[in-house]
């Protein structure tokens, strides 16, 4: 194929790109982005499989085929609430694509590469490998199979800049002796970097940091096409580092978070992630038919869900109580918080799944003015989002905007227990005199609750 | 291509990248981010280069094993972001779905 067109079809696929993000900033053109970016991604690779007689042509479509088997399937299974982890994961082995790439073309361009490229080469390896090192270990605390909290051991404070100045230093020697060896030593010492990188971050900070790693595999992206002399794979990449980069920070600031908190938090020991102690100052618990009693006998109730039903998956309990109040006249909406659930946007999601209308959910800013005209404010495993302690200065949380629910008539919480929430700071919400608590998995207390207003 | 034409691009790119997603609303940055995700998957294409010019075994081993990989991001990638995006029905059509 003539190289021109091979440049104007990446030409193409570039712009569907840049479409595809533009669509996807908004509700509307959403899905039709997604599928733009699908198009352009399917342009780019078809027009490179047919632009070149390449060796190992079946290899490479066998290749193909078996991620294709591997990714459709877990794509299209994963349960909702799963989804942030598959996400690190797919991030993951994109970014370890990107540091394979350059790996392989060092090792066959050799002594050849001139010092640009072999600086590109260098920091795509370290990049990428740190991008996928750090995607698994967020896939591990995501998926429950390590902690989720932060990890931080004695020494962790020195380790991590010691490795960051390492792996630059093997960068530095990679570009100066071309040594394969010294090669490896990089990619295994950026791997290191990014378990170190991703260990100290819990909770609630996580998904800020997998859109980190995931603008940190565009940048290897972008710096593997100065590698290849590519251009779409240049400005693919770019284009994913710079608008991660920006919602990256987007996030933190939906979150109330300053970005270098969340990811040093731990280390400096100025950490404000889930450690809190439970308190065990008196609190007014209550039981499920009594919860269904104040919710039957109400007028208008408010609903504001949190990470603790999605982590029950009692989304669907929930929209079974919704109905049930729905058919004894009771007006309920919900409200949902920017940044309830996992990540910003994931409770919209859930809820959906769990076929909530769209017209009963309500946003922070449409809520808020309704809550002193509600009855009952019930909070299922939500604590942050609702902490009165963001209005006063000087806590973790202060100036993230909440939900008023201390404004309606009566509060009740569906806890876990009386941990804190991922600020790891208590909510003085919990010991108001209007404030009723009911204990136990967000799952089974909805069920109970359920029951017994059946039974009224 | 010279260093400087692929500079400029880079550099344009990333006024692009910032630019386009500038106005996205909260609801959507989970998708947005996946989306995103998937098209850095394109290293598909980087990797299928490395893997037709490899010479030696361990190169296209390696360069098998970067097709896998990016193919698993891409493919993945898009079709999570459209299952997360079938979600979001918009308002219009959803008040005339439970109105009739």
């Amino acid at each position: 194929m003539n190289q021109t067109w091979v440049q104007l079809a990446y030409l193409a696929a570039a712009l569907c790109f840049v479409l595809a993000l533009k669509g996807l900033s908004s509700p509307k053109f959403a899905r039709r982005g997604n599928a733009l970016g699908a198009i352009g991604a399917t342009i780019a690779v078809v027009v490179t499989l047919v632009a070149e007689d390449f060796d190992h042509m079946p290899a490479i479509l066998v290749a193909i085929a078996i991620g294709t088997v591997f990714g459709v399937p877990a794509a299209r299974r994963v349960q909702m609430t799963a989804m942030p982890q598959l996400v690190a994961l797919f991030n993951g082995v994109g970014g370890g694509a990107a540091a394979i790439v350059a790996l392989v073309e060092f090792l066959s361009a050799g002594q050849d590469a001139g010092f640009g490229e072999l600086t590109a080469s260098a920091f795509t390896v370290l990049v990428g490998s740190m991008s996928f090192s750090g995607s698994v270990i967020t896939f591990l605390k995501l998926q429950g199979l390590m902690t989720s909290r932060p990890v931080v051991f004695p020494g962790m404070q020195v380790l991590l800049p010691l490795t960051a100045l390492v792996s630059v230093g093997l960068a530095g020697a990679v570009i100066g002796t071309q040594s394969i060896s010294m090669i490896y030593a990089l990619a295994a010492v950026s791997l290191l970097l990014g378990v170190l990188f991703v260990l100290p971050v819990g909770g609630a900070d996580v998904p800020i940091v997998i859109s980190l790693l995931n603008a940190a595999t565009g940048v290897a992206v972008a710096a593997s096409g100065f590698v290849l002399d590519n251009v779409l794979l240049l400005i693919a990449g770019t284009l994913v580092g710079a608008s991660g980069t920006l919602l990256t920070l987007l996030m933190a600031k939906a979150m109330g978070r300053p970005i270098g908190s969340t990811l040093f938090g731990a280390l400096s020991g100025s950490s404000s992630l889930g450690g809190g102690e439970a308190s065990d100052r008196p609190v007014k618990s209550l039981g499920p038919s009594d919860v269904a009693v104040m919710l039957a006998y109400a007028e208008r109730v408010v609903i504001v869900p949190g990470y603790g039903l999605a982590v029950a998956q009692a989304q669907g309990a929930l929209k079974e109580l919704v109905d049930l109040l729905g058919e004894r006249g009771v007006e309920v909406s919900y409200g949902i918080h920017p940044v309830a659930g996992r990540m910003p946007g994931h409770m919209n999601v859930l809820l959906a799944e769990a076929n909530v209308p769209y017209e009963q959910l309500k946003e922070m800013d449409e809520i808020n003015p309704e809550l002193p005209a509600t009855d009952v404010a019930l909070v299922v495993g939500a604590n942050d989002v609702v902490n009165p302690a963001a209005r006063t200065p000087g806590t973790p949380i202060s100036g993230m905007p909440i939900i008023n629910v201390d404004q309606a008539q009566s509060v009740v919480f569906l806890k876990r227990s009386m941990r804190p929430g991922f600020a790891g700071i208590e909510n003085e919400l919990l010991f108001d005199p209007k404030t009723q608590l009911l204990f136990g998995d967000a799952k089974d207390t909805l069920s109970q609750t359920v029951t017994a207003l059946k039974s009224l | 291509m010279d260093g400087v034409a692929l500079l400029t691009i880079f550099v344009l790119s990333i006024f692009v990248g910032f630019e386009v997603v500038s106005k996205v609303s909260t609801i959507l940055h989970t998708p947005l981010m996946s989306g995103a995700n998937a098209i850095h998957g394109v290293i598909l294409v980087g990797a299928i280069i490395v893997a037709g010019h490899a010479d030696t075994g361990v190169e296209l081993w390696l360069g098998l094993v970067a097709i896998v990989m990016a193919t698993v991001n891409m493919v993945g990638g898009f079709v999570v972001t459209d299952r997360m995006l079938q979600m979001f029905r918009p308002r219009q059509s959803a008040a005339k779905g439970s109105d009739a």
